[in-house]
């Protein structure tokens, strides 16, 4: 397991500079000039000339990749180009607000599904089975962006029960696990649970089902084990491969919705790349797809541990 | 049981979902379209909402726009600078006298060698406080400046390249920040460009308002400088969220998460009004235009047939097409502009004489135009660009031309703006559809219609080179009378609707919404607000 996990480390340093390289190549091949992000577009070409002397756009590319990834190795993911700040900075709290956030919407569509996914696996062919699949349908073909638009117009709009925007009544410098705040991560929380819980439904159904129609549950309940000893026996053997579905849910919420961060105003990564992405601003870009990159690797790789310590049939050296 | 356990628990819940904080009185919070706070130190980013929102109510400059009136254009009045004057011998020295009475938000006073430190940081590259960043978005805007001198405590003398007498109206965009501050941040930090962000993120100017606190990406809050040399505010504090989504700045008002937005989706004005949400807008010195190509061999090089575009316009159906939200352009300016001049060719819906001017080119109904327009579907200024392209090439099909659409992503049609239309980034355009500010001369016309500015230099996209024109521009640079500067601006004005240089279609009115509690408010002829007029009810 030890050299495993070693193992495991050492690939994501490839896959990391990959993600690094290809993230790179795709900023500098779109259309567009990163100069735009810090000059106005009417400014005289000589300005334009020297501010791109100044920020170092004017060498070519593999010096401009090499110099980023020297830094990177050191820990700095450069300055903004639009605002000047570090972009670790902006990162950190970006990544903090979307973690709460992901958190919140992966335990609420993870709980959802595991029950409707639960309930529709052991009640297969019933009604109970059917509503659940309509739910689990319509939560993974629901536009999530539009979802929102709906709920914002229903309960912030039209009845001024919770907030539209914003992380807080003071912004997310300010976060507590307060109902001031927590009101505001009610909507985009539920907005963002939908997907999961719909894939968390339809995974959970087919593995309880396949597994009731296993061999050792109908020996179990030969042995008169009653229906709460059979459900155990269910969870225990669903859960790696739930858990495989889990970890892969929370990483794509950790990459942080773009249109979900942009509708509700959340300042997430979502919302960060959203306005690095109009402003042309590479180095914001760049540092917030690798360090998501990452944390995707580094989250597989914590899903795999977790595999293991559940079920001892899977070998990981 | 369940019903009573539900019903419980949403008795239970109501009284905290409904308690949302009410804003104190006198706090203003703002919604803008930015999707980050513009930058706070001084010389702001994201175009003039930027400097609507973080230039103007943190800093002055040596001169300002009259934002005091809604119904006659924003002009040039004295701000920092009392009097300025240009030097009968050498005209490319400018004596400016500065307020006696002024001082930072930290507490120092604001005089002459704080106006030469501001000109340092983005002119001086051996300055230490020299900011790169800055020099973008302040440079480009005051072209002919090169430095300042100081003459005594309270004077100072500008020295521009060559005669300029534009210079005034360029200073609106150069902001004075506390050299005291930066010095004080500097001791502190590793470079000067680890004390400009320092100096952003407490920043120090000599506004009607300060900052108070700054939260990155999120929100800034502005106080009231109760130490302001002129009219002070009259809000306590103002709050600025970036909310980037129309939708949800829409439903930010009407949910009472702030008080005014700017920039409200169309369709959902109607929404607004039934829930006595207050729309405001007038007319702002933006041009929505379609900019003609004058390479060789370009059918736009005729005058006939840029006359018949801007002639087969239906101009007011376009303005029906957004719920009102535009006015009909006939040149940069509006009749009534000091600018406007008096052009014998008047820009107007009359297809009859466009088909006319059409057929005296060579193009009818056997030989139809088919003409090239590079446009974006979206962007700062553009307003809706697609349906609006859309309205035009139906309209220009009536009199047998035919309009072609290549659509670029908006920072795409910027960079190609730059590059000009003989290049290969135009693809052939004949027209490029870029909507820009009409502020001051330079950027109304001078970039547009000197031939010194064709691409890349500046925006003469087209490559129009008339020497009438360079001669026209000379004259208005030279004239440092104010009424004379004026007068040969119109001139140039006139002549240019006169040799339609544009396909002029739109002036953007700057839609804002806002609750009814905001009053005072005046929405001037200006890009800009001056937000110590409003207050809360």
């Amino acid at each position: 397991m030890f050299f495993y996990l070693i193992r495991r480390l050492i690939y994501a340093i490839p896959i990391a500079l990959a993600v690094g390289f290809v993230c790179f190549m795709l900023v500098q091949i779109a259309p567009g000039d990163p100069i735009n992000a810090i000059v106005p577009p009417d400014a005289p070409q000589d300005v334009v000339d020297q501010v791109r002397r100044d920020y170092g756009l004017d060498k070519p590319l593999p010096v401009q990749f090499g110099i980023w990834l020297l830094k990177v190795v050191q820990g700095d993911l450069g300055r903004s180009l639009a605002t000047g700040r570090p972009v670790w900075s902006d990162l950190q709290s970006a990544i903090g607000n979307t973690l709460t956030l992901a958190a919140t919407a992966s335990l609420l569509g993870f709980i959802l599904g595991c029950v409707l996914g639960g309930l529709a696996g052991t009640f297969r062919g019933s009604i109970l089975d059917r509503a659940a699949v309509t739910i689990a349908v319509a939560g993974v073909s629901v536009p999530h962006y539009w979802l929102g638009m709906v709920l914002v117009v229903i309960f912030s709009v039209q009845y001024n029960w919770l907030p539209a925007m914003g992380a807080g009544p003071g912004g997310s410098a300010d976060w507590a696990w307060d109902w001031e705040h927590m009101q505001h991560l009610v909507l985009p929380s539920i907005t963002l649970a939908v997907i999961p819980m719909g894939i968390v439904t339809r995974t959970v159904r087919g593995i309880v089902a396949e597994i009731m129609n296993q061999e050792f549950v109908v020996a179990l309940r030969g042995k008169g084990l009653t229906g709460w000893g059979v459900f155990l026996h269910v969870v225990k053997n669903a859960a790696p491969n739930v858990l495989a579905v889990l970890g892969l849910q929370l990483g794509y919420l950790m990459g942080g919705s773009i249109l979900v961060e942009t509708v509700f105003s959340w300042p997430g990564t979502g919302l960060l790349l959203n306005s690095a992405i109009f402003q042309r601003d590479l180095p914001v870009l760049q540092g917030t797809i690798l360090v998501l990159s990452l944390f995707f690797v580094a989250l597989n790789l914590l899903v795999d541990i977790v595999q293991t310590a559940l079920d001892p049939r899977i070998k990981r050296a | 049981m369940l019903r009573r356990l539900l019903m419980a628990a949403c008795a239970a819940a109501l009284p905290a979902i409904s308690a949302a904080p009410a804003a104190a009185q006198g706090t203003l919070r703002i919604g803008m379209t930015a999707a980050d706070i513009p930058l706070t130190h001084g010389q702001p980013d994201q175009g003039f909402e930027g400097n609507r929102f973080t230039g103007i109510p943190l800093y002055d400059g040596l001169t300002a726009w009259d934002l005091s009136a809604a119904d006659r254009p924003s002009v040039v009045i004295p701000a920092l600078a009392t009097a300025w004057a240009v030097d009968a011998n050498d005209r490319t020295r400018w004596t400016f006298s500065l307020r006696r009475d002024v001082r930072f938000h930290d507490g120092s006073p604001f005089n002459a060698e704080a106006v030469v430190w501001n000109v340092r940081k983005v002119l001086d590259r051996e300055a230490p406080h020299f900011d790169p960043r800055q020099v973008g978005l302040t440079a480009s805007r005051m072209p002919t400046l090169r430095r300042a001198e100081v003459i005594d405590e309270f004077t100072v003398a500008l020295i521009t390249a060559e005669p300029d007498s534009l210079l005034p109206i360029n200073l609106t965009n150069l902001f004075m920040a506390s050299p005291t501050h930066w010095a004080a941040k500097r001791a502190a930090a590793a470079s000067a460009e680890a004390a400009w962000n320092a100096f952003a993120a407490d920043p120090s100017g000599t506004g009607p308002f300060r900052v108070t606190r700054f939260v990155p990406r999120e929100r800034l809050e502005m106080a009231r400088n109760d130490n302001y040399w002129g009219t002070r505010a009259r809000l306590d504090r103002v709050i600025l969220l970036p909310i980037p989504e129309a939708t949800a700045r829409t439903a930010a008002l009407l949910s009472n998460a702030v008080d005014w937005i700017e920039a409200p989706a169309p369709d959902s004005v109607p929404q607004m009004r039934a829930r006595n949400m207050v729309i405001t807008q007038n007319l702002q010195p933006h041009v929505w235009p379609w900019q003609p190509c004058f390479a060789a061999g370009s059918p736009m090089t005729d005058v006939r047939i840029r006359r018949a575009l801007n002639l087969a316009i239906d101009r007011e159906g376009l303005r029906t097409l957004l719920s009102g939200f535009m006015v009909p352009a006939q040149g940069t300016v509006a009749p009534g502009h000091p600018w406007w001049g008096n052009p014998s060719f008047a820009i107007r819906t009359d297809r009859a004489e466009a088909r006319r001017l059409l057929a005296e080119a060579g193009y009818g109904p056997n030989r139809p135009l088919t003409l090239k327009v590079q446009i974006s579907a979206s962007g700062s200024g553009q307003m809706q660009p697609l349906a609006m392209n859309e309205f035009l090439q139906q309209d220009l099909r009536q009199v047998g031309i035919n309009i072609e659409f290549d659509v670029v992503e908006w920072n795409t049609l910027f960079a190609n703006w730059r590059n000009g239309c003989a290049h290969a980034s135009a693809r052939g355009a004949h027209m490029t559809n870029v909507s820009f500010a009409a502020m001051d001369p330079f950027f109304a016309m001078v970039r547009f219609w000197d031939s010194k500015m064709a691409a890349p230099v500046s925006n003469n996209w087209g490559g129009f080179n008339d020497p009438r024109f360079d001669a026209m521009v000379a004259e208005a640079r030279n004239a440092f009378e104010p009424a004379a500067r004026d007068a040969a601006l119109a001139r140039l004005h006139a002549a240019g609707v006169d040799e339609a240089l544009f396909i002029w279609i739109a002036h953007d009115v700057a839609p804002r919404a806002m609750n009814p509690r905001v009053r005072g408010y005046v929405q001037p002829q200006s890009w800009f607000v001056d937000l110590r007029l409003p207050f809360i009810q």
